[in-house]
């Protein structure tokens, strides 16, 4: 049974029809590369995904039973997490607190609770090492580098059972050595059985790391095939439309 | 032998010296302790116990409004209606103590007006996306002429048949003979610190000041944290304000004017970043005690009073300075 099943789902505001009848599949440990020009509809297909934006049309099914999503906190509880473009980083605060943000762990009793920093910082430095990062749990976000910054934002989503992680654009802003790290990441979060989607430009990552690509353009699936079975100048076509669609 | 990636990890970046030092807040503390060792040998009158005890308490006002007011800095916004919040909320406790009123019910109409007020800017802010500076310059000039309504412009003294309930509250010294705005200011600064390094809100506080957009999106109560911590900014003043009355044991409608720019630089001062995600109940008190200390001093010293705006005006900027300064080291 697929992790998530979305069918015939399409978005539009107003006028403009975002997304047209995308119907695809995700499967535990895998990772879909998805992939498509500015405007082809992949951020609007993620944010419904996420729990940002409501679907015009079509249904989500999320291990069989069907799920409607009014607030990213519902997308969450479902077990759907997402690692923003911006990585949604506090500079101010400490890789554990960033980590945390927003679902702090609390002990006493009552309502006279206070922040546990000693599990949280446990807690943290555990998920960093298990994501092979050099990253210290009390350190400030500021002084990190890219890599780290993305271990962080991962690390986030490994908090809870996670049954899926949309990551978008995790690759655009950082070094050449730190994509590999990142790239690792992804890898360690799939051999744990999590379904990952992976929103980028940059084709080698996607050939890389991913194990099939959905291509969109202009709000509708064109392509959705094993990476296996494609080749970057297929899916380069496919994206500009010289290639207009596969099966 | 080579290190691996754990002993990377486990080593402790910053000592507890280097942070100490790295600490604005622990440079005012050094430069308020060192000018009182100057002033006790340059004068025969700074460290005389009446003389503490004056500085002490002045500072207790400007330092309660900073203790609230370092809670809507840390998110990145500011509040100016503090010094005229003050006033009204000075003005509806005598107001209401002065019509024959017991004690408690004009505390609690100040405490729901300062409230009300801290709400209605909070929701302007944060629900309707005004610029804080804008909501609260504005509601600066309302609650001065809400006061002046409230008064008839009048100075009142008399305070019904609680009226030295009120002057004990404000100008007594119940414990070891410290001055009681001296022992709320103490206890609001330990509730204040608590609240900022031990709770989720706390938390929130500084992740919003940090990334307003990060904390929304990881689910992080923005708006009513936003409207919460303007509650607070308005609640600090009106408590300050019901000290005062009972402190001075008269209301003017003048009272506090200006007040909110003292309060800002005790906060700024203090170490607290106009910017956002940084500040600390120790530097709102410790920056608030700069200011007096300063100002107390340049009376003893015997240098012209004009001067005053001077001195105050550059400890302001020499403090940013040391911060801007650390920080050019850093990004180098």
């Amino acid at each position: 049974m697929s992790v998530l099943e979305l069918a015939n789902i399409s978005k539009h505001f107003g006028a403009i029809q975002a997304v047209n009848d995308v119907s695809f599949s995700l499967e535990a440990g895998e990772v879909v590369g998805l992939m498509g020009d500015n405007g082809a509809g992949k951020s609007t297909l993620v944010k419904m995904i996420a729990g940002n934006f409501r679907p015009s049309h079509g249904t989500m099914h999320l291990e069989g039973k069907e799920i409607v999503m009014h607030k990213p906190a519902e997308a969450r509880q479902h077990g759907i997490e997402i690692v923003h473009q911006d990585l949604a980083l506090c500079n101010n605060l400490t890789a554990a607190a960033n980590v945390y943000l927003g679902r702090e762990l609390r002990r006493g009793i009552g309502p006279f609770r206070i922040l546990d920093y000693a599990a949280m910082y446990k807690r943290a430095g555990q998920l960093f090492a298990e994501l092979k990062s050099e990253t210290r749990p009390r350190d400030l976000v500021k002084q990190m580098s890219g890599g780290q910054r993305q271990a962080v934002a991962i690390a986030r989503t490994m908090l809870s059972q996670a049954k899926i992680v949309l990551m978008d654009e995790p690759t655009a802003a950082i070094s050449v050595r730190q994509v590999a790290e990142v790239l690792n990441l992804i890898r360690h979060l799939r051999d744990q059985g999590i379904a990952v989607v992976l929103i980028s430009h940059r084709m080698p990552d996607v050939f890389d790391v991913a194990d099939r690509v959905i291509v969109m353009r202009r709000g509708r699936k064109v392509a959705d095939k094993k990476i296996a079975s494609s080749s970057p100048e297929e899916v380069t076509g496919l994206i500009t439309g010289a290639i207009e669609q596969v099966a | 032998m080579a290190v691996t990636l754990d002993q990377t990890i486990a080593q402790k970046q910053h000592t507890f010296l280097s942070r100490l030092f790295a600490n604005q807040t622990f440079w005012v503390v050094i430069a308020v302790i060192l000018a009182c060792l100057f002033l006790s040998f340059a004068t025969d009158s700074f460290a005389t116990s009446k003389n503490i005890y004056n500085i002490t308490r002045n500072v207790t006002f400007v330092a309660i409004v900073a203790l609230g007011m370092t809670f809507v800095i840390i998110t990145g916004g500011i509040d100016l209606s503090v010094g005229s919040v003050l006033c009204l909320c000075s003005m509806v406790l005598a107001v209401t103590m002065h019509a024959g009123y017991s004690i408690e019910i004009g505390i609690l109409a100040t405490i729901i007006t300062a409230l009300a007020i801290g709400a209605f800017n909070g929701v302007l802010i944060a629900y309707i996306g005004f610029p804080p500076f804008v909501v609260t310059l504005g509601m600066l000039s309302v609650a001065r002429s809400l006061a002046m309504v409230a008064s008839n412009n009048t100075v009142v003294f008399q305070f019904g048949p609680d009226h030295q309930k009120l002057l004990a509250l404000g100008g007594g010294a119940w414990v070891f003979g410290i001055a009681n705005p001296v022992l709320y200011m103490i206890i609001l600064a330990l509730i204040t610190g608590f609240t900022l390094r031990w709770t989720k809100f706390g938390r929130h506080i500084f992740a919003i000041g940090g990334n307003e957009h990060a904390a929304t999106l990881t689910g992080v109560p923005v708006k009513q944290i936003k409207v919460a911590v303007y509650m607070i900014s308005a609640l600090s003043a009106g408590l300050a304000g019901i000290i005062q009355t009972g402190w001075l044991g008269a209301v003017t409608t003048n009272l506090g004017t200006g007040m909110e720019l003292q309060v800002i630089a005790a906060t700024v001062i203090g170490g607290a970043n106009l910017a956002g995600g940084v500040g600390t109940a120790l530097g709102a008190i410790v920056g608030a005690a700069l200011i007096e200390v300063i100002r107390n001093s340049l009376g003893l010293l015997g240098i012209n009073a004009f001067w005053q705006g001077t001195f105050i005006g550059g400890a302001i900027i020499l403090a940013v300075l040391f911060d801007r300064i650390r920080n050019f080291r850093r990004s180098d």
